[in-house]
């Protein structure tokens, strides 16, 4: 039988206010366990919350960018269930009245677009850390990510197969980080994913039995995973069985999927609004002060970089991939004046290649906009030629100082001196006399020799099209 | 002096006819000679006596305000640093707040010392202070009695003359009631009017802290202190505080008082019918009109806030883990059975009660028939209101139905103890301002209080409408036989 596959995400995206949800308490990453956990986030008796409105401004804000009606009045209520990292014993959530309705994202796999519907994005808070290790047997607690603010954005079950999943997540983790609501840190589980998995036979209208997938915490990981969990549906069902509904862990390390609970033992979190919360209110002259400040987000510049730039999809793909990127070749373009495309390969080649190699970003560039439009200028007033440009570079890259300064130390500068080269290509006849013979009795593949000889000469100095000129009229007579 | 009203001492102090740490002495020697009513579960005689002598050096220096030097006596569920605050419970038998709650830290500012922490009902679940982890309170009146509750140590103190005032907590009438039931005048103000911050929550929808005196004045006086927006708590309201003593002596002619002709039906015991009534006569010789209202889903109060308030507190109580703070059980095998076993010991029989009903009301596939449904009948209720105050000012009837009871008469019945708060609970529903003043006394000798409801922040009328009747009756000066 032919399956098809159902996947549906749900994402917790951390959002990246200052201070935490309800309480006024730091949300930086990494201090010491439970120096950033005030009494509200402990949960001492009396405390009660109170909303901080960035975390609304931040959800508006991806709402409009994915095409959503905004909430004007949402409902905080509250999760109930016992765990030791969640101090009052509740989640402030929203469920029945989340802040952003439907929406939707468009993907594209392998050159072909399709839109995955957005279910709802609701505001949350998050829980705290328990921490298994050196306590002696015992847990420790930390409660400094308690109370930090969620966004969780839920999709529809469009996705038919692991590739798309994986595209909608990249999509939709781009989307964040160029509205600067959330850094996509998923190591440090500020961008988490849990995905719904679902197999039936191709042609049935009717959804199969789900399982949740839990802690995929990676683009690689998710597609593993769900395609590892497709697998499993498929031969269970085939082989007689019935899928459960539950939830699975996936374990990297073994890539297999274990169940965590089943339907049966899942909680029943007598879900009520919270009442020490007013609901929130958004008006829409709120929701249109936020339209203002929505960047150009990265569909729309994908195609502006081909329509003004003359660039192909792939390399418009690339350069917009973050919106610190997108800036950088923007501002080299318009520094250098130099040509768009040459501007691009070299963002896209050599600039991304150093970064990735050094495991740098974009933003730590040692190469920064100024010297690499420097760079972009020398080759196009052909001082240097591209090969040197690429020495150029890295000297550049290793703190050799901008374009000009390692031209001028290294004695870079191109040879475009008529003369200069004459005396080169001179000098290299008359130390081949063989290769001139055949090259005259019509063996022309030998230009190419001379080339390179030249070039030698003149420690690749030399203007490539000068020389080109100059050989063939020597080599000619 | 210790019979002296609030407003009397604030004039004593500043004419250094006493000093805040003589009066302070004075009533922790009354607190220790009288500690068999139980009225306190801590008394810190040091703090006490150190914040005095800070008040004295205000008042010396001049910089008094009218609640400088007086000592209050605080509710045990209002969190105050370095106090132990137990809300009456063995789970915080060991909690020592390490923050003070907003009206705490105003009463603080006013320069008022803390006299110390009272006895309560387990987090202010119950109506005669028989739940408290720390043991009943005897009403001053009859100490066979209960004072009522959940502010049964508060009013107990002020009734025997330990402390000239308190502070109480009202969620089902936890002020009003008391107050009643030990001659007190006590005002649960509109919902939002004092910050919740610091208060130890039992339904966060319905709980409001407010005064507990003798007189309006004197209510008027504290309230002065504790109202007003805070911005720690999203549900106080930002409306501008009034200065709650300024209106009190305006004439009250013409005033129209709304009579609910449910609150004059069965249930009501004729003795306190009769106070009632009376009482009602003297506000005509005042020059008030009287018309009849109708709050016909009146009935619907009780069955309305028993789920309401228990769904609240059962997600409320939650905290309560023994992770954090408070106590923990002993001996556990693991996490869950740590839980278990350190609620199943930290929380008494009637707290536990609620939490096992408000669960039930919100689970899956019971919370439309209960939960949503409580909370369109409240709606109803809020609406009866709306409308009865289109004819008339204020709404009087009783506060409790009865005089106080044996202690031990309910406390194994507790629908029995529920109706106790019959004619109280629906103004907490409906959000509210309400206030219990002395109106007599029943033939049984026992005190009988007027419920007085107002419009939503309409505090001052009730204040008013209060203190025009202290004005022409004494029952409010009466001292419990033994306590002079």
């Amino acid at each position: 039988m032919e399956w098809e596959t159902v996947i549906g995400l749900e994402v917790h995206a951390q959002l990246l206010t200052k201070s935490k949800a309800f309480s006024g308490a730091a949300t930086k990453y990494g201090a010491e366990p439970n120096t950033q956990a005030c009494a509200v986030d402990i949960a001492l008796p009396g405390v009660l919350p109170v909303f901080n409105k960035e975390a609304a401004r931040m959800a508006v804000k991806l709402g409009l960018a994915i095409g959503a009606s905004i909430n004007h009045r949402s409902v905080f209520a509250r999760k109930n269930y016992f765990y030791p990292d969640l101090p009052k014993g509740y989640q402030i959530s929203q469920y029945e009245l989340p802040i952003v309705a439907k929406g939707q994202l468009t993907i594209d796999v392998d050159g072909v677009e399709k839109v995955i519907g957005v279910t709802r994005a609701h505001l949350e808070e998050d829980a705290g850390k328990s921490l298994h290790e050196d306590f002696h047997g015992k847990t420790g607690i930390d409660l400094n990510r308690a109370g930090t603010p969620l966004l969780e954005i839920v999709s529809e079950p469009d996705m038919r197969s692991a590739k798309e999943a994986v595209a909608y997540l990249k999509k939709l983790h781009e989307l964040v980080r160029y509205l600067e609501i959330c850094d996509g840190n998923m190591q440090e589980g500020s961008f988490r994913c849990d995905a719904n998995v679902s197999v039936r036979p191709k042609g049935e209208k009717k959804l199969g039995t789900r399982a949740e997938l839990k802690n995929i915490n990676s683009f690689r990981f998710v597609e593993k995973a769900i395609e590892i969990e497709v697998e499993r549906q498929i031969d269970l069902l085939e082989s007689g069985g019935k899928v459960v509904q539950e939830t699975r862990l996936y374990d990297s390390d073994k890539n297999v999927t274990r169940s965590m609970r089943s339907k049966e033992e899942a909680m029943d979190y007598r879900y009520f609004p919270d009442p020490d919360l007013p609901p929130l209110v958004v008006t829409e002259e709120f929701i249109r002060h936020v339209g203002t400040t929505l960047p150009e987000l990265p569909d729309a510049k994908r195609l502006r970089f081909m329509k003004n730039y003359s660039l192909n999809a792939y390399d418009a793909g690339v350069l917009t991939g973050s919106r610190e990127l997108a800036d950088y070749y923007e501002q080299v373009v318009r520094e250098s004046k130099a040509d768009p495309k040459i501007a691009a390969n070299w963002v896209t080649g050599e600039l991304a290649a150093f970064l990735n190699r050094d495991n740098k970003d974009i933003a730590v560039s040692p190469v920064t906009v100024a010297m690499m439009s420097g760079l972009l200028q020398r080759l196009a007033d052909n001082t240097i030629s591209g090969k040197i440009a690429k020495e150029v570079f890295e000297a550049m890259w290793s703190g050799e100082g901008d374009a000009d300064d390692v031209i001028a130390k290294r004695g870079l500068k191109q040879i475009t001196d008529t003369g200069a080269i004459d005396k080169a290509i001179d000098e290299v006849i008359a130390k081949n006399p063989k290769q001139l013979e055949q090259y005259r009795a019509g063996k022309e593949a030998l230009f190419g020799f001379f080339v390179g000889q030249v070039m030698k000469a003149t420690q690749g100095k030399a203007n490539p099209a000068q020389l080109n000129e100059l050989l063939k009229k020597k080599l000619s007579t | 002096m210790i019979h002296k009203t609030v407003a009397e001492l604030s004039v004593a102090l500043r004419q250094k006819a006493i000093s805040s740490v003589e009066l302070a002495q004075a009533f922790l020697d009354r607190i220790n000679k009288y500690k068999d009513l139980n009225a306190f579960i801590t008394v810190d005689a040091e703090k006490t006596l150190a914040q005095a002598k800070t008040a004295d050096a205000c008042l010396a220096a001049g910089k008094a305000g009218p609640l400088t030097g007086i000592p209050i006596a605080q509710k045990d569920i209002f969190c105050a640093d370095g106090w132990l605050t137990t809300c009456g419970s063995k789970i915080l038998s060991n909690f020592v707040a390490p923050y003070d709650a907003t009206t705490i830290e105003k009463f603080n500012a006013a320069g008022a010392v803390c006299l110390g922490k009272t006895n309560m009902d387990e987090f202010a679940m119950g109506s005669s202070n028989e739940t408290s982890f720390y043991g009943p309170v005897k009403n001053p009146w009859d100490t066979s009695t209960v004072p009522g509750g959940s502010s049964g140590g508060s009013a107990a103190a002020v009734a025997a003359r330990l402390s000239p005032a308190a502070t109480g907590t009202d969620t089902g009438g936890s002020i009003r009631q008391p107050a009643a039931l030990t001659n007190l005048t006590g005002l649960k103000p509109s919902y939002g009017r004092v910050s919740r911050y610091g208060m130890i929550a039992f339904a966060s929808s319905l709980d409001q802290g407010g005064p507990m005196a003798r007189t309006a004045e004197d209510a008027a006086m504290l309230l002065n202190v504790m109202a007003g927006f805070d911005p720690r708590d999203s549900t106080s309201v930002e409306e501008p505080v009034p200065d709650y003593n300024k209106d009190l002596n305006r004439d009250i002619k013409g005033l129209r008082i709304g009579l609910p002709k449910e609150y004059f039906s069965a249930g009501l015991s004729k003795d306190v019918g009769n106070v009632i009534e009376a009482a009602i006569a003297e506000y005509k010789k005042l020059g008030a009109r009287v018309v009849e209202v109708s709050l016909p889903n009146s009935n619907l109060a009780i069955p309305c806030y028993y789920v309401l308030a228990p769904a609240e507190a059962s997600s409320n109580l939650s905290r309560f883990d023994g992770v954090r703070y408070g106590y923990r059980a002993k001996d556990y095998t693991d996490l869950l059975d740590m839980y278990c076993k350190t609620r199943a010991e930290g929380f008494g029989a009637e707290v536990k009660r609620r939490i096992m009903i408000g669960a039930y009301a919100l689970s899956a596939g019971y919370y439309d028939a209960y939960y949503l449904k409580a909370q369109q009948l409240r709606r109803l209720i809020a609406e009866d209101f709306k409308k009865a105050f289109s004819s008339c000012d204020v709404i009087m009837g009783p506060t409790s139905p009865t005089t106080a009871f044996k202690i031990g008469a309910k406390s194994d019945d507790p629908v029995a103890m529920y109706l106790s708060d019959i004619y109280t609970i629906s103004v907490n529903l409906a959000g509210l301002p309400g206030m219990s003043i002395p109106a007599g006394f029943a033939a049984d000798g026992l005190p009988v209080g007027l419920q007085l409801i107002g419009r939503y922040f309409d505090e001052s009328r009730l204040l008013n409408v209060s203190h025009r009747y202290q004005q022409v009756t004494d029952w409010h000066k009466r001292i419990p036989k033994g306590f002079n």
